[in-house]
């Protein structure tokens, strides 16, 4: 099997990988937030950014060649990660004092992991209204960070075709596929992958917040796999 | 007979601007570690001493977002007289909770507090002394008003967290946020 080498690690790749796809399996992680095993990229994110032979790639979109030299946990792509980091939460309400996602969420476990402490830019702070149409779900556009999880989930896994995005520049977001615009009057299912998928608070199930002890989260009690080696130690729960 | 030096205090003041004070409760949750600390530092202006004059600090812990014209005096006072200003808490860093009001009308939110809400008194109109700062259209981040040189992310920050942060400065070493420290929750 071939090989490329992502930090220093021989990673073995079958033809037609990803490097991302490649690194996953092979137990190395890449930070990433657009990118999921079962669904086809999107390079939305920029977030999985490496260096292959010396020049910038989206990891989640090239794919593997024998003899490769990828970096990835290097000061520079690190820094780059964090200023894309603070560019998603300025760009959104992300509040997550009150924000039911908080603790299970990527975004925030992203920006933890690369020792966010600041926004560095500007606060755009959308106005975008909630819908809240659907029985089963609600949707706060002012968290979605643009993914198309949602979007891909729905055209590739469940066969929907709920979700798109619209608009440009800094005013695009995410279209629910119904006359009405509107989430309740879709075909979206509590129980559809695109009801499901979507790493952060935009989609969430409604009646069901705030119900695991913090602590018990699930970036509580075990830095992502994509956290810098100082950021490995033990976290403190009891705060 | 020369007298023993004492280590120069360092010297911090505190306000809450748009805050809750619970930053100011999490600073408190320190606990009997305090009682070092007030060894190696004492309090200018701020709620827990009587100080009604910013004097020259070398730290001063903002909580709170911007929310009124005051707020606004009151931190670029902060900034004039603080060697090192540190945005404590959500509120400071990005507004926080109470930037959620961003999505209204400042107007139509007084009208609806002071004189639409059921319950009050039938000639109740909003409040409009001088001597009341004006609310700004939006809440706003510390950062979009002046410059910041740390921030304590956490809403609350916990005390281990801003008990890090006094000791580093204390024992002047730039403060670094623990990435196993950072919470925004």
């Amino acid at each position: 099997m071939s090989h490329f080498l992502l930090d220093g690690t021989p990673v073995p790749f079958a033809a037609g990988d990803t490097l991302m796809a490649a690194a996953q399996r092979a137990g190395q992680s890449i930070a990433h937030l657009c990118w999921d095993a079962r669904l086809g990229p999107s390079g939305a994110c920029r977030l999985c950014t490496v260096r292959v032979d010396g020049r910038l790639a989206a990891a989640c979109t090239t794919h593997a060649q024998a003899g490769q030299v990828v970096e990835n946990r290097t000061a520079e792509l690190d820094a780059r990660r964090l200023r894309l980091t603070q560019m998603l939460f300025v760009e959104g309400n992300h509040f997550c004092p009150g924000c039911e996602k908080s603790g299970d969420c990527d975004l925030q476990a992203t920006a933890y992991a690369l020792g966010m402490a600041d926004m560095h830019f500007e606060l755009l702070a959308p106005q975008r209204p909630v819908d809240a149409s659907h029985p089963d779900l609600w949707l706060d556009h002012n968290r979605c960070i643009l993914c198309k999880l949602c979007v891909r989930a729905s055209h590739e896994a469940d066969g929907k075709n709920v979700f798109a995005i619209g608009g440009y520049g800094a005013s695009t977001r995410l279209l629910v596929n119904a006359p009405s615009g509107r989430l309740g009057d879709s075909a979206l299912q509590a129980s559809d992958l695109a009801a499901r998928i979507c790493p952060v608070g935009a989609i969430l199930p409604k009646r069901r917040g705030f119900a695991v002890p913090l602590g018990a989260r699930r970036y509580d009690s075990a830095a992502p796999p994509e956290a810098p080696a100082s950021a490995s130690g033990d976290r403190d729960d009891a705060h | 007979m020369t007298p023993i030096e004492e280590p120069r205090r360092l010297r911090v003041a505190t306000v809450s601007l748009a805050g809750c004070f619970g930053c100011h409760m999490s600073l408190l949750d320190i606990d009997e570690r305090l009682f070092p600390l007030a060894e190696r530092m004492v309090f200018d202006r701020s709620p827990f001493t009587d100080i009604k004059a910013l004097g020259p600090c070398d730290v001063g812990l903002v909580e709170g977002g911007l929310c009124n014209s005051e707020n606004v005096q009151v931190l670029r006072l902060f900034r004039a007289r603080c060697k090192v200003l540190v945005a404590v808490g959500a509120c400071a860093i990005n507004g926080g909770l109470p930037a959620q009001r961003n999505a209204l009308d400042i107007g139509q939110i007084l009208v609806e507090v002071y004189r639409n809400r059921p319950g009050l008194a039938a000639d109740s109109s909003m409040p409009s002394d001088p001597e009341l700062p004006l609310p700004l259209a939006q809440v706003h981040a510390l950062h979009e008003v002046v410059h910041v040189d740390h921030y304590l992310p956490g809403c609350p920050p916990s005390a281990d967290a801003i008990y890090a942060l006094l000791s580093a400065l204390i024992e002047g070493r730039t403060p670094h946020a623990d990435p196993a420290e950072i919470r925004f929750d």
